[in-house]
């Protein structure tokens, strides 16, 4: 039986999820929404970080200065995108060192688009285009979350993210407008990333374990579906602004619905690659590893360097 | 071009090479860093180089007059044309010996820029306005590193031992005046770099002493990057930097 006090907590709160109030850090909260968002959001930021590795494969490769230097932001934007998510899913009372862990461990997971490989330049085009453009469409849903830190995250990160969008879909326009050979790259990176974009909605709403209560408390805003036919009705005119072949040959406009129709999902490749025997998963958490692995020197320093400044201080001050 | 043309077009190759070669290695610290601030940080600085490398290389095309852009000159040439100073291409290693080679020209374009600054040629001068705000924005961030490692753990203060060790080499060739860079100084468009490294060797040494580190005269060693000969680390740097312009030439991307 709940006591008087948590009972009042609880309905304070499920007021505020009723106003559309923002729950803030100092507010009590069931510990079921506080578990729920920090899976959410820290999924959230590690996909910002592992996002910069299929990316990154092309900063070194960039075939222009100018295009090298636009994909140097804009990974490191998505470097930014990661840690403003880390701190904000500290407010939850989590530490980043817990949340790495989480994500080295396989304890929380990433969006799975990134365990496929970047394998042309185009392939960058397509992310920024496709990927981007999906997680635009998610995170402008998300800038009504009812969590207050996530909310505004979201709000700031948005503005990114269109950029981003814009310079992946600059990459493709300028690859479908080139050469027989360059649009053929084109062509094969968005068939590539095309399934896989439509795959970071998630899995159909019947389907969703979370989704039912992430509605409820408005963590969510909106279903799987529902944003995934919002990507799809703003990109496949994209596509054919690019004058290329439909990814899917089952595109259809829907009168009646206002939509448009797509094939089916390959949703055994969606667990497949969500349960870790993705194309790239083992690589990506590996290169995660590493780099961490390498840096404990330098942060070992860093500590050490603190901790002998503050002796000092002590020393003196005594 | 006439012949001081020709050498005015050689040192802004040289300089965007310097800046080119320097981002690229910078560059390869994303996802690689010991923390996500130090991948963003690192990219910035990156990101300063490859504005100064397009920088100078617009204004190469420019003096040259041929219609070639900072792409051609950037993805068109082999190791043997490049004219970067060699510490600019050494490849990163690890934390320790990319802070310290960072702070080597940090130190150095601090005071190269400033001078380079009273360029007569305007662009020169603009171009080293711009970029000398950014060092010294750099050089507050490596000197701190440099101050930590080498005041760190035991192994940190190795490794920044390892890396003064090695970069000593290379420090020399800052300094190493050549005959065209020199006609460029006495028509007031080039720096003397001859004349930065009594002061470079004092600031760092002085530097380096507050942490009781200590770092020789710089002396030339291993010299030959303005003449096209490098180490055989650059190489693969363009091979992998020139790939798509090489494998597709003469497309839009
Ligand atoms: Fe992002
Ligand atoms: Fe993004």
């Amino acid at each position: 039986m709940q006591s008087v006090d948590s009972a009042a907590e609880q309905a304070e709160f499920d007021r505020k999820i009723a106003e559309e109030q923002k729950i803030e850090p100092t507010d009590w909260m069931p510990d079921d929404y506080r578990k729920n968002l920090i899976r959410q959001m820290s999924q959230h930021a590690h996909s910002e970080v592992i996002g910069m590795q299929p990316e990154g494969n092309w900063i070194t490769r960039a075939p222009t200065l100018r295009r090298k230097a636009v994909l140097l932001a804009k990974v490191q934007d998505e470097a930014g995108h990661g840690l403003y998510l880390y701190s904000a899913t500290e407010t939850l009372g989590i530490s980043r060192s817990e949340l790495i862990d989480a994500l080295q461990t396989g304890k929380a997971k990433y969006a799975s688009i990134f365990n496929y490989p970047t394998l042309s330049w185009a392939d960058v085009g397509a992310i920024g285009w496709l990927v981007d453009g999906a997680a635009i469409v998610n995170q402008i849903s998300l800038q009504r979350t009812s969590y207050g830190p996530y909310s505004r995250a979201m709000i700031r990160i948005c503005k990114e993210e269109s950029f981003h969008q814009r310079q992946g879909y600059e990459i493709m326009y300028a690859l479908a407008k080139g050469t027989p050979e360059q649009k053929q790259m084109a062509q094969d990176a968005m068939n590539r990333f095309w399934w896989p974009s439509l795959m970071m909605f998630g899995p159909h709403d019947s389907e969703s374990a979370h989704s039912g209560r992430s509605m409820k408390w408005k963590i969510k805003r909106q279903s799987n579906d529902d944003l995934r036919q919002k990507f799809i009705d703003q990109t496949v005119p994209q596509i054919e602004v690019l004058g290329l072949e439909m990814p899917d040959p089952e595109i259809k406009w829907n009168e009646e619905r206002g939509h448009y129709d797509s094939g089916e999902i390959n949703w055994e490749e969606f667990y497949q690659v969500i349960n870790g025997s993705g194309p790239c998963n083992h690589q990506r958490i590996k290169h995660h590893k590493a780099a961490h692995d390498n840096g404990e020197w330098v942060r070992e320093a860093v500590r050490a360097y603190r901790a002998k400044q503050n002796q000092k201080a002590a020393e003196s001050a005594a | 071009m006439n012949q001081q043309q020709q050498n005015l077009f050689r040192f802004l190759v040289a300089l965007g090479d310097d800046s080119v070669v320097l981002s690229h290695r910078l560059s390869e610290w994303c996802s690689n860093g010991p923390y996500l601030e130090e991948d963003i940080a690192l990219g910035n600085v990156a990101l300063d180089y490859i504005g100064r490398a397009r920088m100078f290389y617009q204004y190469a095309c420019e003096v040259e007059g041929k219609g070639r852009t900072e792409d051609d000159i950037a993805y068109f040439r082999n190791e043997r044309e490049y004219t970067n100073l060699l510490i600019h291409e050494l490849p990163i290693n690890d934390f320790a010996f990319t802070m310290v080679r960072q702070f080597f020209v940090d130190v150095f374009y601090c005071e190269y820029l400033k001078q380079l600054m009273n360029s007569s040629d305007e662009t020169i001068a603009a171009i080293a306005a711009k970029a000398v705000k950014e060092s010294r924005y750099h050089l507050k961030r490596s000197e701190p590193w440099i101050r930590q490692l080498a005041e760190g753990t035991d192994e940190s203060l190795r490794r920044i031992k390892d890396a003064l060790l090695e970069l000593e080499n290379f420090v020399g060739e800052l300094f190493l005046m050549s005959d065209w860079e020199q006609s460029l100084v006495e028509q007031g468009i080039a720096v003397d770099r001859a004349k930065l490294q009594k002061d470079w060797d004092a600031y760092v040494q002085k530097f380096l002493g507050e942490s009781n580190v200590h770092f020789p005269d710089s002396q030339l060693q291993i010299r030959g990057g303005r003449e096209g000969i490098h180490t055989e680390h650059l190489g693969h740097m363009l091979s992998e930097m020139q790939y798509i312009q090489r494998t597709m030439p003469g497309l839009q991307w």
